[in-house]
C-alpha cells in the first residue's frame, strides 16, 4: 500500500514536470495534449476512486505550484475527475478493454467544460469558442494518442488492479 | 467522504489564495514549492530541447527556399534603411543636445536579465509562461519581457527564483502602442485565434500593411507607462475599416513566435 502510494506520487510528479516543461508547449491544430490528465485516468482506473481523488488533488496542487497558477484551481477539477474515473473503473468499466480510451475522451471534454466554467466564475477573460470548438477536438485526439502508452506504463509500474488479482484467485 | 474533503480543501485553497496578497502564506508556500520544482523543470526542458530543435529544423525546411528569397529582399531594404537611420539618429542626437531635450525613460535606463522559459500554463485558458529568474535576480512585477528584441509580455507574478509572464496573446493583456511610420496610437490586444490586434485607432489615422508597431510609453506622471517607449512589438498584416465601426480593424503579427519561446530578456530598473 505504502509502496504503491509512493509509486503513484512519483508518477504524478514526473507527469507534472513533463506537462509543464514540455507537453504544454506542443500545440497541434490548436489542441494541446494533457499528459497529466491521461496519467490520472490510468491511476484512477487501476486503483479506484479514492486513489483517483487523492492523485487528482496532488496532481492539481503540484501543477498549480509549478506553473504559478492559482492554488486549488486545478486540484478541484482533477479531484472530481479522478474520483469519477475511479468509480467508473471500479464498476462499469472494470473489465472493458476500451475503458481507458472512453474515460480519456469523456474526461477531456468534461474537464474542458469544468475548467471553462471555473475560469468564468473567477472572472477570467476566456475565449469559450476557442476552448470548446477550436481546441477541444484536437485535444481529445492527442490525449487518445497518449492513452495506450501511458496506461501501459502506469500499469507496469503500479501493477494490475487489486480487484483483478482477487478475481484471478477466486477463479483459480 | 474523501472526495468531499479534498474538493472542499481545494475550494478553501482557491478562496484564500484569491483573497490574500502576494505576500500571503499560500503565495509563500507556492514560492517555496516552485523553487523546489524549478531544477526538475529546467532539466526536463534541457532534455527536450534537442528534440524540439530537430522538429523545428525539419519544420523550417518546408518553404525554406521561398523564405530565403523573401529574407534576401528584406535584407536589401533593411541595409538601405539602416544608412538612412544612422543619419537620422546622428541628427537626432545633435538636436537633442542643442535643445537640452528631457525625454521619458528609455531602453538605456533598464538592465537586461536573460533567462530561460521553464514552464507554460495550459494554452487553452491563458497565454502565460514561467521563467527561471525571480526577485533574486531583481525582477519586479510589471517588468517588460522581450525575446529577440521584441516585446512578448509582462511579468505578472514574482517568486524568489521564478516569475510568471503574461504574453501579449493572453486575453487579459493590453499594451499602448503606436505606428512608428505615422505615430498613430492604439492598444495592442489579443486577436482572433491567438493573433494580435491594434485596437482603438481612429479611422482618420494612417496605418497600412507593413507598418512597424512599437510600445508607446507614457509621460503622464500619475499613470506612468509600464514599458519604455520604442520596444518593437510587430508588423501590421492588414488594416481595414467599415462605415459602422468607429475604429480601424488592424491585425498585427508579432516579430517572434510567441508559442515557442525558449530564452527571454526581462528589463529591470
Amino acid at each position: 500500500m505504502t509502496v504503491d502510494a509512493l509509486k503513484a506520487v512519483a508518477i504524478v510528479f514526473v507527469a507534472v514536470v513533463l506537462q509543464t516543461s514540455i507537453v504544454s508547449t506542443i500545440e497541434i491544430r490548436g489542441g494541446t495534449p494533457d499528459l497529466l490528465l491521461v496519467t490520472l485516468v490510468a491511476i484512477s482506473l487501476l486503483r479506484g476512486a479514492i486513489w483517483g481523488a487523492a492523485a487528482g488533488f496532488a496532481a492539481g496542487l503540484l501543477l498549480d505550484t509549478a506553473s504559478l497558477a492559482r492554488l486549488g484551481e486545478t486540484s478541484l477539477l482533477l479531484t472530481v475527475a479522478g474520483y469519477w474515473i475511479g468509480r467508473y473503473g471500479e464498476t462499469t468499466g472494470r473489465d472493458r478493454s476500451h475503458a481507458p480510451l472512453l474515460s480519456v475522451a469523456v474526461v477531456t471534454v468534461l474537464y474542458a467544460i469544468g475548467a471553462l466554467a471555473l475560469h468564468v466564475v473567477l472572472g477570467d477573460p476566456v475565449d469559450a469558442g476557442r476552448v470548446l470548438v477550436g481546441a477541444l477536438i484536437p485535444g481529445v485526439l492527442l490525449n487518445l494518442l497518449l492513452t495506450f502508452p501511458v496506461y501501459a506504463l502506469v500499469r507496469r509500474i503500479l501493477g494490475r488492479p487489486e480487484w483483478a488479482a482477487q478475481e484471478v484467485r477466486l477463479l483459480g | 467522504m474523501v472526495v468531499g474533503v479534498l474538493a472542499l480543501l481545494s475550494l478553501a485553497l482557491l478562496s484564500v489564495y484569491f483573497r490574500e496578497s502576494d505576500n500571503g502564506p499560500l503565495h509563500g508556500a507556492q514560492d517555496a514549492g516552485a523553487t523546489v520544482m524549478r531544477p526538475f523543470q529546467v532539466g526536463a526542458e534541457r532534455v527536450a530541447r534537442p528534440f524540439r530543435d530537430l522538429y523545428g529544423w525539419f519544420d523550417g525546411l518546408v518553404g525554406a527556399k521561398e523564405e530565403n528569397e523573401r529574407l534576401r529582399a528584406e535584407l536589401a531594404r533593411a541595409n538601405q534603411q539602416a544608412i538612412e537611420n544612422q543619419n537620422a539618429a546622428q541628427e537626432n542626437r545633435d538636436l537633442r543636445e542643442a535643445l537640452d531635450y528631457q525625454d521619458l525613460p528609455g531602453l538605456k535606463d533598464y538592465r537586461p536579465v536573460n533567462t530561460r522559459v521553464v514552464a507554460q500554463q495550459s494554452p487553452q485558458f491563458s497565454k502565460q509562461i514561467v521563467i527561471a529568474a525571480g526577485s533574486n535576480a531583481g525582477i519586479k512585477k510589471h517588468a517588460p519581457v522581450l525575446s529577440a528584441g521584441a516585446l512578448v509580455g509582462e511579468v505578472t507574478k514574482v517568486t524568489a527564483d521564478t516569475a510568471l509572464v503574461t504574453l501579449l496573446t493572453d486575453e487579459s493583456s493590453a499594451v499602448t502602442a503606436y505606428s512608428i511610420r505615422t505615430g498613430a496610437l492604439g492598444i495592442v490586444e489579443s486577436g482572433e485565434g491567438g493573433s494580435l490586434a491594434l485596437d482603438n485607432v481612429p479611422k482618420e489615422k494612417d496605418v497600412t500593411r507593413g507598418d512597424l508597431v512599437a510600445t508607446a510609453g507614457s509621460g503622464v506622471e500619475r499613470l506612468p507607462s509600464l514599458f519604455p517607449r520604442g520596444i518593437p512589438i510587430g508588423t501590421v498584416t492588414s488594416a481595414s475599416q467599415t462605415d459602422t465601426e468607429p475604429f480601424k480593424q488592424i491585425q498585427i503579427v508579432s516579430m517572434v513566435d510567441l508559442s515557442n519561446l525558449d530564452v527571454v530578456t526581462v528589463l529591470v530598473r
